[in-house]
């Protein structure tokens, strides 16, 4: 797609279809279900961060009166030790299930031990105390230096690093090891003239959406049971809780609640399973939540990181090589999003000679699930520092230096495929000629600039677009809505056909009602579920012409449509599509099109962030005082959705490089698992987030569109970072730059 | 034993029972069905649950359910009008100032609370009096552009009454 096309409702700035029932209070979240019978679901969490269970003794709670059910790791039929003995059980089955109830071992704080079901909340969390559990205690192994020491207690004694160039012989807590290269790295290095070399590290943090998990369960031995639940993908939910259970895809329904923000935290189970298993029981719908403090203890937070990077560089300029060692805590479980960090950490540059080293390491806090572009504002965060301090170093702007070095179209990626056309160039030009860029600084602030990368997805989307006899319709699709994306789907379909979006509801319909559809994540839904909303609706569009034709008796290649009419090519009749509609008893019966696709080309959206930071001298305080987010959106559909993603991608990386972490203790327990100590960004906290959308068309989707949730949240820490060492004339490598970090760094300088 | 209370809720008078122990939150939620207060955090760190008792705007999982004996309660239930929305829920839509949307009742409570407060706050008096409703989607610039459209809005609605 080269030349400009006029759009008619691409573009504008509609109100959102599901806006009314979210600003009134009528929205169905998670916890808002309820069912006839419904009793409530506990769980029992562990109180130490590593131990070996002794035993699990649950007869005083099956004895119970009040108990109605109860759940440990034996109910899980197709995880048992037959299954594993006979090899047929992925290890990585077996680690989802353990997660979601312990076997034998704790890992973390707070993990799933054991459940019960009671009449009442109050009741099902007074008898967890009726269950016994003996542990016998382990040292905890809480940073990435102490999983990887040579005398490291170990988590899984059984597990062997794969990828290393020999084959492990010795089991170790580093789960794997990756490596990916381009050219000839110590050449690189000597034709260098400068050098840039150092270490950086990036706390555990949550994505914190506002919304805890939640889940309300029916079993039905004769029917499909119901999972109602917060998801970002009902259609895994479904697959997952099948595998434990060992469940036909046909014996569960699973419903996409409303979803109160997920950020890729809501794509795995945790609750929804363990709820089965006691509905199952019980015989009764059975609810279960999770309180704040559940959340941080026992979802997946994002992976605490330590990155070294050297960066070689020609005095004008020209960087020469690049090379990064990265290691990724994986939680109690393996599989960081190490791989992801590894792929992206240096993409935004063409750089011939390039070494990328990655270790996915386990430690005992909870297992790391997704937020928002997984491991990339970890490994990104410490190339853009690096380049940041070769740019001070050769005296040359970080703007200049990062064109001369841009990743434009027909670059090799370290991970595989060249660069199509993409919008980096774009973003810097657009960052240089930006407002803020040109503006001075006041006293005790400095400015970072820092670009970003995300690959972007595609995936299996499907969509049904029913129309009704009057010219209104559905559009069924299987994406749950995070952020507003139903209003996308009714524009691109309204374009198709040619009415206005209002014509149209969009309905995330649960696994019965539409087929397979992946997870929303990997910013794929406005460009995947979108290209099945416009297929959908082109097949519509050739079943309209045909009618028409019918009424007209002449062939469709004689009939036109355009805005919302079909025209006689042959005479002066012309037909609305409601008028079509309003016929369709007599010409074949109602109308309605699909659309089953994987869809290829997702577009990689690439971003850059300025950010002005002021530091108080005497207390390490900062203040983020301008910000200016600039990001490539390929087409943008409905601006102000794609503006929120770019400001609330910001304003959590904000957060991430100023403010929040995981603070342990000694013994492997998370010390401020509450709102009020992890500290999210507040609206006093920060300035208004300027945009700007740059827009370089992805040539794969009929409309350009490229994904945008998840770059935004890649350039604030370097951004945010550099800003704070500008102002305090002192190298940040540590994140968060919280006032006590700051202020020890003030204080060794003087 | 459970406690009989009779109470006000958006003008309507509203009786239950419910455990001496229970937050109004788990009243209004479970126990009347009105699940449009949100909760986030069970602790006041959140304002997803914000409601107004008695005038005053207050987390509803601080407070408990024989708390609001003979009070008068309003909730986001309560907001918008048989026919029309509020304002405010006007501006928020007009304005995407919600994402996922699980803040924003908290939000329209709580920026109701303020304009009555004060209807021609700065961007700074808006940005410290919902400093205490957590939103994690939109990075607050479009709720305040909403909040500070809505009470220009209905300043000018004043003048012309």
């Amino acid at each position: 797609m080269s030349e400009a096309r006029a759009f008619k409702h691409i573009g504008q700035r509609t109100i959102r279809p599901d806006g009314f029932d979210k600003v009134t209070g009528k929205a169905n979240y998670g916890a808002d279900m309820s069912m006839p019978g419904m009793i409530w679901g506990a769980i029992l969490r562990s109180p130490h961060a590593h131990a070996n269970i002794l035993s699990l003794d649950t007869t005083r709670a099956e004895a119970s009166s009040d108990v109605l059910a109860v759940a440990t790791f034996q109910d899980f039929p197709s995880v048992n030790d037959a299954a594993a003995a006979a090899g047929t059980l992925k290890s990585s089955l077996m680690e989802t299930a353990e997660n979601i109830l312990a076997k034998n071992k704790v890992l973390y704080h707070g993990q799933a031990v054991a459940a019960v079901a009671a009449r009442t909340e109050a009741a099902a969390t007074a008898a967890l105390a009726l269950i016994d559990v003996e542990y016998e205690p382990l040292t905890p192994v809480l940073t990435i230096d102490a999983a990887i020491a040579d005398d490291a207690p170990l988590l899984h004694p059984t597990m062997m690093t794969q990828g290393l160039l020999e084959p492990a012989t010795e089991p170790s807590n580093i789960a794997a090891r990756m490596e990916l290269k381009k050219g000839d790295i110590e050449a690189g290095f000597a034709e260098a003239e400068v050098i840039v070399e150092r270490s950086y590290n990036t706390p555990t943090v949550h994505q914190g959406y506002i919304e805890p998990h939640a889940t309300v369960v029916r079993f039905d031995d004769n029917g499909p049971s119901t999972i109602w639940c917060p998801t970002q993908g009902h259609f895994d939910v479904r697959a997952r809780v099948a595998q434990l259970l060992n469940l036909e895809l046909g014996q569960l329904k699973v419903v996409a609640s409303e979803i109160g923000g997920g950020f890729g935290g809501k794509t795995t189970v945790y609750l929804e399973p363990v709820a089965l298993i006691l509905s199952k029981k019980s015989g009764r719908p059975v609810k279960m939540t999770m309180t704040r403090e559940d959340v941080f203890r026992a979802s997946g937070p994002a992976s605490a990181s330590q990155s070294t990077i050297k960066i070689g560089a020609k005095m004008d300029g020209t960087i020469t090589a690049m090379q990064a060692t990265l290691h990724y805590e994986a939680g109690a479980f393996s599989g960081s999003p190490m791989g992801p960090g590894c792929m992206t950490v240096f993409t935004p540059y063409d750089v011939e000679n390039l070494y990328v080293e990655g270790f996915d390491v386990v430690v005992n806090k909870p297992k790391v699930a997704a937020y928002r572009a997984p491991g990339a504002p970890q490994s990104e965060f410490a190339a853009e520092m690096a380049v940041n301090e070769l740019a001070a170093k050769i005296g040359m702007d970080p703007i200049d230096l990062r064109l001369k070095n841009a990743a434009k179209e027909g670059t090799q990626t370290i991970y595989g495929p060249k660069l199509k056309v993409v919008g980096l160039e774009a973003c810097l030009e657009a960052a240089k000629n930006s407002d803020h860029y040109r503006s001075s600084l006041g006293e005790h602030v400095g400015r970072g600039l820092a670009a970003g990368f995300w690959f972007n997805i595609g995936g299996q989307s499907s969509v049904i677009i029913n129309l009704n006899p009057d010219g209104t319709g559905t559009i069924l699709e299987g994406s749950p809505d995070i952020g507003g994306s139903r209003a996308s789907m009714q524009m691109m379909a309204a374009e198709v056909l040619g009415i206005a979006p209002g014509k149209l509801n969009p309905i995330v319909a649960d696994t019965e009602h539409v087929a397979y559809n992946q997870t929303t994540g990997g910013s794929r839904t406005t460009f995947a579920t979108g290209m099945a909303v416009i297929e959908a609706a082109e097949s519509v569009v050739d079943q309209l012409k045909s009618r028409a034709a019918a009424m007209w008796n002449v062939t469709a290649e004689q009939v036109e449509y355009s805005d919302g009419v079909a025209a006689n090519l042959a005479g002066e009749d012309r037909l609305s599509l409601a008028e079509i509609c309003a016929n369709a008893e007599k010409t074949g019966g109602q109308i309605s099109g699909t659309a089953n696709i994987n869809a290829r080309g997702a577009g990689p959206s690439f971003a850059v962030h300025i950010c002005d930071v002021k530091v108080d001298p005497d207390t390490g305080k900062t203040d983020v005082v301008r910000y200016t987010a600039i990001q490539d959106a390929g087409k943008a559909i409905h601006p102000s959705y794609v503006e929120g993603q770019f400001q609330g991608g910001a304003v959590q990386g904000i957060g991430w490089a100023l403010n929040e972490e995981y603070v342990y203790s000694a013994e492997g327990v998370m010390e401020n698992a509450g709102f009020l100590d992890y500290r999210i960004p507040l609206a006093s906290d920060l300035p208004p987030i300027e945009t700007i959308i740059v827009e370089v068309p992805n040539s794969f989707h009929p409309f350009g569109v490229r994904g945008v949730g998840e770059t935004g949240i890649v350039p604030p820490l370097a951004a945010v970072g550099t800003a704070v060492a500008e102002a305090i004339g002192m190298p940040v490598t540590s994140l968060p730059c919280s006032p006590p970090k700051v202020l020890e760094l003030l204080l060794s300088k003087s | 034993m459970k406690a009989h209370v009779s109470t006000t809720i958006n003008q309507e008078p509203v009786e239950f029972l419910c455990d001496p122990a229970e937050t109004l939150l788990k009243v209004l939620r479970d126990n009347l069905g009105m699940t449009g207060t949100k909760e986030g955090c069970g602790s006041g760190d959140c304002g997803a649950c914000s409601v107004m008792l008695d005038g005053e705007l207050v987390c509803a999982c601080l407070v408990l359910g024989v708390e609001a004996e003979g009070a008068r309660i309003e909730t986001v239930e309560g907001v918008a009008s048989a026919d029309h929305l509020h304002v405010i829920q006007e501006k928020f839509l007009e304005h995407a100032a919600l994402q996922c949307g699980i803040c924003t009742p908290g939000l329209i409570v709580a920026t109701k609370a303020l304009l009555a407060e004060n209807p021609n706050p700065t961007e700074a008096d808006a940005r410290y009096y919902l400093a205490g409703n957590l939103c994690r989607c939109t990075g607050y610039d479009k709720i305040i552009k909403a909040v500070m459209d809505a009470a220009e809005t209905m300043r000018q609605g004043e003048a012309h009454e």
